[in-house]
């Protein structure tokens, strides 16, 4: 009986392990052939002999050479760089702040405040991109990365006040009693106290802030057309394809490069970036 | 080293007003325990008086000062939560000096105050801990060394037991008592547990409905209860309540409970002159109904019989329910009783001991 | 506000309310950076995109709801909403159900390979959206790519993936599944470890199988969940961009077309912005009512 059911339970992962497979190949076949793509030569590429989903050429770098040295790549990468660190410092202050307010220092209309945070988290950046246009033109901005350090908070402080004030109002009321027995003020209870106990939140909003910054494809691609000005996102797809010629090698190489720093992030903070998306969803 | 004292201290939450007309001194050194069932304003009081609530109206004052508008740091108490409140940040060593650093004191006398705290509980060794590495009594420990640490004049503790399994809890009784005696401060101790609050309380103040109902030390509670609620409030099992009419006979005043009558002694009946013909409560303790078989000695007081419905061993004694007429009353009765479910019983009631309450104001009726 | 703060407490001692304020103010100072941006870069360009909207090419002249009304009659138009509507629906469906059945099966394994797979799984999720676009645009490209291979070698013909409507509307799906899917996967997942153990063994003791287990306890405790999950998942189906843009522009002759992309068009592309804002307000009603409901579960949900 109890051989059985441990047979039974080996035979369930078993059957789970097969079933993921489907999955797995679904999610990773096109990172592969991005992969192997970028390290095939162009000949290859365009050649139809042959099986295509292994190299079976000289694996060149040449793609990759080509990103860095005939193209405005690194320029985009400092761009994102630049961008997306700004973005999230700028985000965490103002999330922070607010989400401590929000959740602690209850005053007038707090809660509907918390309210619309939510709603203007749900505003997707395609309902609001014209308008911008014209407010970025207004400011003199168009053509210019800059316009990106006031477009992308609109997308990342919502979120991160929201999950913010979510990890904040899971911290024992107690706490702050306890530091304002202690003699604390509300300064130092935000410093001292929550910060602190709320660091995986900080850090879950933090990787959001970055990510998304990191991401974004539809403002760079809207108002900026000059090449030093790009980020990664629409330099690699605007510059990469001439008419009706397409640098299918060097478009896999910069996709790719540009996709690692955000995964590499990912895969060591994931479960705070899993316990952030989920608390911030589900709340 | 001070004391406190709230003058007709009322806290209104909106409409529902949790605590009424509260009017109480602590004297210096005093461990008092503010006792009451959930919801009775208790916890309140304790946090009007550390600051973490508003006064509605009335005031407080610790030592001799009015600290109705001073914020809690200024007010040199510290508290002791009920699940600790310890920063999970913090080592135990951090948790305890926070307080000190906050107030900006040289680090030696920080680690010298710290040091002679973790002595006293006997927490050196885990310093360096972080709290999720601890036991419940060890963070039990650590919540009380950081209100240690302070020097505050006045403890607050806010049911710091309540998360302790049983047997932590009557060790931690006995050390806080210990640690009380040592530190000479004055205590104010919020508990539902009426154990607790005999066992450690130099004054007893219980709660009901956000009044107080009585005040006095922990056996002048027990032995005069002054009315229906704190008599059944204290002691366990809780008092037996009996309806009944007092009736003057030749031989005596009477407690008529319908189907068995009492005696009452005649130092007792002597003050009940006037009462006749009232409706009262007649209240008894369980421990002093006694099995008639093994009562030890000559059993003092009147004889009733019943039917027996759950015998409840405890090793040390038994609880036996007991079906009279229309009554069921619960007896503490020595170990050897031979009682049965569904067997007859005869039990004496010490009337002595009897508590008489008026029926309709629930107080007690004056009998010494 | 101050007057605010004082009506409300007025009855309270002087000094008390004294701190109370400050931590009022101090409030109110820390919410001021957020209001600000949640005013001057979300309620006023809304505003003005209303305002924009009844302008006309050269926004010189209001037209009123012109710009609305011109929409209305153009055939393209209604190709955006109808495929609009198309493509959400189904990829929110098939994400919710794959995003289930994978949060089953990782459910399923040992604690360690569960860490490892949920990871991987994510990938696709926590990859930039354009720049994994690119790697499906490659994925599709008909002469040269591996799909169309793989067809070929299983017996198969060819399929023209960006250039037939109905294959180029499978394309923006597909790549909007498997971008999506992991999404659901770890929301189920969070859902699927709050249920109880106990629940399950209550269950089997009284006799019900594995689908039974599933029918009667996973489903019903996963609802709500799966009610906020496919909301969040409809608003941001619904306004993509980045897939369509990259995979076809909105071709062939319009029919991939999504309110984003096809507000791009117009009014970026085509230089017309009142126009554009207007296709851009259309989502309006939809995001709304998504967001409403959003709202609505998650409050029963604090009840």
């Amino acid at each position: 009986m109890i051989q059985s059911l441990a047979r039974r339970k080996r035979a369930k992962v078993f059957i789970s392990y097969c079933a993921l497979v489907p999955f797995l190949v679904f999610f990773l076949f096109p990172l592969y052939w991005m992969l192997i793509t970028s390290f095939k030569t162009d000949t290859e590429i365009t050649s139809l002999k042959g099986v295509p989903l292994i190299i079976q050429g000289k694996p060149t770098l040449a793609h990759y050479k080509k990103i860095f040295f005939e193209t405005a790549y690194v320029t985009w990468f400092k761009n994102s760089f630049l961008i997306a660190g700004l973005v999230t410092i700028i985000t965490m202050a103002i999330s922070i702040l607010a989400a401590y307010a929000i959740s602690r220092l209850r005053f007038f209309g707090s809660r509907h405040f918390g309210v619309g945070v939510f709603c203007t988290y749900l505003v997707p950046p395609t309902l609001l991109f014209i308008p911008f246009y014209k407010v970025v033109g207004a400011l003199g901005l168009l053509n210019s990365k800059w316009s990106l350090l006031f477009l992308y908070p609109t997308l990342t402080v919502p979120f991160c006040t929201w999950i913010l004030i979510g990890f904040f109002s899971s911290i024992p009321k107690a706490l702050d009693e306890a530091a304002f027995v202690d003699g604390a003020s509300y300064i130092q209870m935000l410093w001292k106290v929550f910060l602190p106990v709320a660091a995986p939140g900080l850090i879950a909003a933090t990787l959001f802030a970055f990510t998304v910054s990191w991401a974004q494809f539809l403002y760079p691609l809207a108002y900026i057309y000059r090449e030093n000005e790009m980020v990664l996102t629409n330099g690699i797809y605007t510059t990469l394809i001439r008419g009706d010629v397409y640098f299918w090698g060097e478009l896999m190489a910069g996709a790719l490069l540009a996709s690692i720093p955000v995964v590499v992030l990912f895969a060591f903070l994931m479960d705070y970036y899993i316990a952030g998306l989920t608390r911030g969803t589900l709340r | 080293m001070a004391k406190v004292i709230l003058e007709n201290v009322s806290k209104n939450f909106g409409r529902v007003q949790a605590v009424k007309n509260f009017s109480l001194e602590v004297d210096d050194q005093e461990f008092l325990v503010l006792l009451g069932p959930s919801g009775c304003g208790k916890s309140t009081t304790l946090r009007m008086i550390a600051g973490l609530e508003e006064v509605t109206e009335g005031k407080i004052y610790i030592g001799d000062i009015l600290v109705n508008d001073l914020p809690p740091r200024d007010r040199d108490i510290a508290m002791v939560f009920q699940d600790y409140a310890l920063y999970p940040h913090m080592t135990v060593y951090q948790n305890m000096a926070f307080g000190l650093k906050l107030r900006k004191r040289p680090k030696e006398e920080i680690d010298r105050r710290v040091r002679e705290a973790a002595e006293i509980l006997g927490i050196q060794e885990l310093l360096t801990r972080k709290p999720r590495e601890l036991s419940g009594g060890q963070r039990q420990r650590v919540a009380v060394g950081r209100a240690i640490v302070r020097q505050p004049s006045v403890f607050l503790f806010d049911e710091p037991l309540s998360n302790l399994d049983a047997k932590l809890r009557v060790q931690m009784r006995a050390e806080l008592s210990k640690l009380h005696n040592q530190l000479r401060t004055t205590i104010i101790y919020v508990t539902h547990d009426q154990v607790e609050a005999m066992t450690m309380g130099t004054k007893i103040v219980i709660m009901k409905d956000g009044e107080i109902q009585q005040v006095g030390s922990p056996m002048e509670v027990y032995n005069y209860p002054v009315n229906v609620f704190v008599a059944g409030f204290i002691g366990s099992p809780a008092m037996n309540f009996i309806p009944a009419t007092l009736v003057q006979l030749e031989d005596g005043v009477w407690l008529d409970a319908g189907n068995f009558q009492l005696l009452l002694p005649p130092s007792k009946a002597e003050r009940l002159q006037d009462l006749k013909e009232r409706r009262v409560l007649c209240g008894i303790r369980p421990e002093h109904i006694q099995d008639k078989a093994f009562a030890s000695k000559r059993p003092k007081g009147s004889t009733i019989e019943g039917i027996v419905e759950v015998v409840e061993p405890l090793g040390s004694e038994v609880f036996l329910s007991v079906r009279s007429g229309g009554h069921t009353l619960t007896a503490r009765v020595d170990p050897q009783t031979r009682a049965k479910p569904n067997e007859k019983i005869e039990l004496v009631l010490d009337t002595d001991r009897i508590h008489l309450f008026e029926q309709e104001t629930q107080r007690r009726i004056n009998t010494e | 506000m101050r007057s605010i703060a004082s009506v409300v407490n007025r009855k309270s001692s002087p000094s008390f309310l004294k701190i109370l304020r400050s931590r009022r103010y101090a409030a109110y100072w820390m919410v001021l950076p957020l209001f600000i941006l949640i005013v001057g870069l979300v309620v006023y360009p809304f505003c003005y995109s209303l305002y924009l909207s009844m302008l006309n090419k050269s926004e010189t002249k209001w037209v009123g709801l012109k710009n609305f009304g011109r929409l209305l009659g153009y055939g393209t138009f209604w190709l955006v909403v109808g495929n609009s509507f198309r493509f959400t629906l189904i990829a929110v469906f098939f994400k919710a159900t794959l995003g289930l059945a994978l949060a089953l099966i990782l459910n399923n394994l040992p604690l360690a390979g569960q860490r490892l797979w949920r990871g991987v799984s994510m990938i696709p999720w926590v990859m930039p959206l354009a720049l994994s676009s690119l790697g499906w645009w490659w994925v599709f490209e008909p002469t040269h790519s591996a799909i169309n291979w793989v067809l070929v070698q299983l017996g198969g013909t060819p399929k023209p993936w960006l250039s037939d409507p109905f294959w180029a509307r499978v394309s923006t799906i597909v790549t909007n599944i498997w971008f999506g899917t992991p999404f659901f996967m770890i929301m189920y997942l969070a859902g699927l470890k709050s249920i109880p153990e106990s629940l399950y063994e209550a269950a089997q003791i009284d006799g019900a199988g594995a689908v039974q287990r599933f029918r009667y306890v996973t489903l019903p405790m996963l609802s709500r969940l799966i009610a906020i999950t496919v909301m969040f998942s409809t608003i941001v189906t619904f306004a993509n961009f980045d897939i369509v843009r990259i995979l076809t522009r909105g071709g062939p002759r319009y029919t991939t077309h999504l309110f984003g992309t096809y507000a791009f068009n117009i009014g970026i592309e085509a230089g017309h912005l009142p126009r554009g804002a207007a296709v851009a307000l259309f989502m309006f009603p939809v995001l709304g009512l998504a967001a409403f409901f959003i709202l609505r579960n998650i409050a029963r949900g604090e009840e």
